[in-house]
């Protein structure tokens, strides 16, 4: 559509008609009205989704699978509605490579403990430096139990993993990769295409953790030729307790199941118990079916805005916010590489993010402070933590101010 | 004075105040003000583990009271941590045990009771306790 070019995005994309999908964003804290800046903890959830969680238990409420009334056919159905949701959304090539998990963290430990038997002495395992502490201590565990090495991929300054050390680090002992898509505490989007090619090249597995990723970037992991892919619907306007695994066919194959119950049998007698077929091997007892469903929802509503708008507009709010706050004389952002999300982890010289954190609550601001589950990268920095602001695509550069605003009253009061 | 005439005061200081920005400056103040505790103090074994901000405590019997002195990373912990130090420091073990800390809430600084404040004030208030009952062990 040619006639279209040139218009710009703030055209296409009016920010107050999305935030009026957000009830929360109009509620107030501490008197003042909600500036809600962590996002990358939980996104906030949009009427659309919880209409449908209110809907699923106003009328679908059964357990799945298994019954043969209409109310647990019709759960059923819109469940596994959502997981092809989910497939296409992610571009997996079968819909049984999606496995229904509580979340990122489920994800991670159900691959990590799958591995258990698949690894030995000598083997070794490489996570990076930017990693959440849900991507690093399974894999600890993992090692532990196996006698496998661990091995990191440092980082530079700029909060960059050292790709050439990366490559080093490769081997023929080297059997899975462990790297998050996008950093939670800094923002870095890591090149995952070249992590994943080299690996493959030396025969290991990859996992990709997605939790921070999935908001802001459509991730076809055929075209990654990702191993395993994870992530939580609580990052993408989804409900908490929910999330998604995906493997490679192959792999789920090998993988003993993770947990023992109902759901992810054939049959069960006490010689002998054979697992169900992918997906429900993984899938033991009853899930989070209403979570379920309301992750598609959520993914939905994403996709009709669109990614490629969410990310141009949420750029847009990161390249506001980083020139904004750097103008704040002693503020230091840590995480500078040019491939970011909109999260900015700044602190105050001389000033504990926790009090900044405080302040900015006080003044209806949520942000997140601390070591944000990444103890490895504020020890590479040596500070105690950061103060966390991440943006969505429903927040605003009004908002943006407010919180300039706010630090700057924290730093007149706290210095 | 007794602990609970020292809460008292405390209260008293503090309803003179019109806001949250007066009531935190002030804290903030008294943060900034006191060198809470002796370096050969802020050891390992002494910080109580909040999630965010460091609390170092350390506590001496002297003349049957104990004397306690503390500090953290954080300017506003330190400030709740002077508070408290004036309310519970030089008396009497028994007295600190049997002490409720309601005055926090009546000063309007309930949310740092909060357990998932997580910076680490419940357990330092825990660990004041903890310290008045095992002086008060010893005296028995």
């Amino acid at each position: 559509m040619p006639f279209l070019s040139g218009l710009d995005l703030s055209a296409m994309f009016n920010v107050e008609d999305i935030r009026k999908d957000f009830p929360i964003l109009y509620r107030k804290v501490n008197g003042k009205p909600l500036v809600y800046f962590d996002n990358a903890a939980t996104s906030q959830t949009p009427k659309q989704v919880i209409d449908v969680i209110v809907d699923y238990y106003s009328n679908y409420n059964a357990n799945i699978h298994r019954g043969v009334h209409t109310l647990s056919q019709e759960a059923t159905d819109l469940y596994e509605q959502s997981r092809k949701k989910i497939q296409t959304h992610f571009n997996a090539k079968f819909l049984h490579e999606i496995i229904f998990t509580s979340g990122t963290t489920h994800s991670i430990n159900l691959v990590a403990n799958g591995f258990t038997s698949l690894l030995k002495k000598g083997d070794e395992i490489i996570v990076s430096a930017l990693e959440h502490h849900s991507n690093i201590v399974p894999w600890q565990m993992l090692c532990e139990r196996t006698g496998a090495t661990l091995k990191v991929i440092p980082m530079n300054l700029e909060g960059e993993l050292e790709i050439e050390a990366y490559n080093n680090l490769l081997s023929k002992n080297t059997k899975l990769v462990f790297v998050n898509h996008v950093s939670n505490a800094l923002g870095t989007v890591n090149p995952i295409e070249h992590i994943i090619d080299e690996a493959h090249k030396v025969g290991a597995a990859v996992l990709i953790d997605g939790a921070q990723s999935c908001p802001h970037i459509k991730p076809d992991v055929q075209a990654l030729d990702a191993d395993f892919y994870v992530t939580s619907a609580h990052k993408v306007c989804g409900p908490t307790g929910v999330g998604m695994l995906y493997g490679k066919e192959s792999w789920l194959k090998k993988l003993p199941p993770y947990q023992g119950g109902g759901e992810m049998i054939a049959e069960v007698t006490f010689e002998k118990t054979t697992y169900a077929d992918l997906p429900h091997k993984f899938e033991a007892g009853t899930p989070n079916i209403c979570g379920g469903i309301a992750f598609g929802a959520a993914l939905d509503y994403m996709n009709a805005i669109g990614f490629d708008t969410i990310a141009a507009y949420e750029n847009e709010l990161l390249e506001y916010g980083t020139a904004q706050l750097l103008a704040i004389e002693g503020l230091k952002i840590y995480g500078t590489s040019k491939h970011k999300t909109s999260v900015i982890s700044f602190n105050l010289e001389g000033i504990h993010p926790y009090d900044v954190g405080t302040i900015l609550d006080k003044l209806g601001i949520a942000v997140r402070t601390g070591h944000h589950c990444a103890q490895p990268i504020m020890d590479f920095y040596k500070i105690p933590g950061t103060i966390r602001a991440s943006f969505s695509f429903y927040n605003t550069k009004a908002e943006i101010d407010a919180l300039v605003e706010g630090v700057k009253k924290a730093k007149m009061m706290l210095s | 004075m007794s602990i609970e005439e020292i809460q008292n005061e405390i209260i008293d200081e503090f309803s003179m105040f019109e806001d949250w920005e007066e009531r935190y400056q002030y804290m903030i103040d008294l943060g900034k003000d006191l060198p809470l505790i002796d370096d050969q103090y802020k050891t390992d074994s002494n910080i109580i583990k909040g999630c965010q901000s460091k609390v170092w405590v350390h506590a001496e019997m002297k003349d049957d009271k104990i004397q306690f002195t503390a500090d953290s990373d954080a300017i506003i912990t330190k400030g709740i941590i002077a508070i408290l130090i004036r309310a519970f420091s030089n008396q009497h073990p028994k007295d600190i045990i049997d002490a409720d800390t309601d005055f926090i809430d009546k000063i309007g600084l309930k949310e740092h009771l909060s357990p998932t404040r997580a910076n680490g004030l419940v357990s330092m208030i825990k660990q004041l306790k903890m310290y008045a009952i095992a002086y008060q062990t010893q005296l028995n």
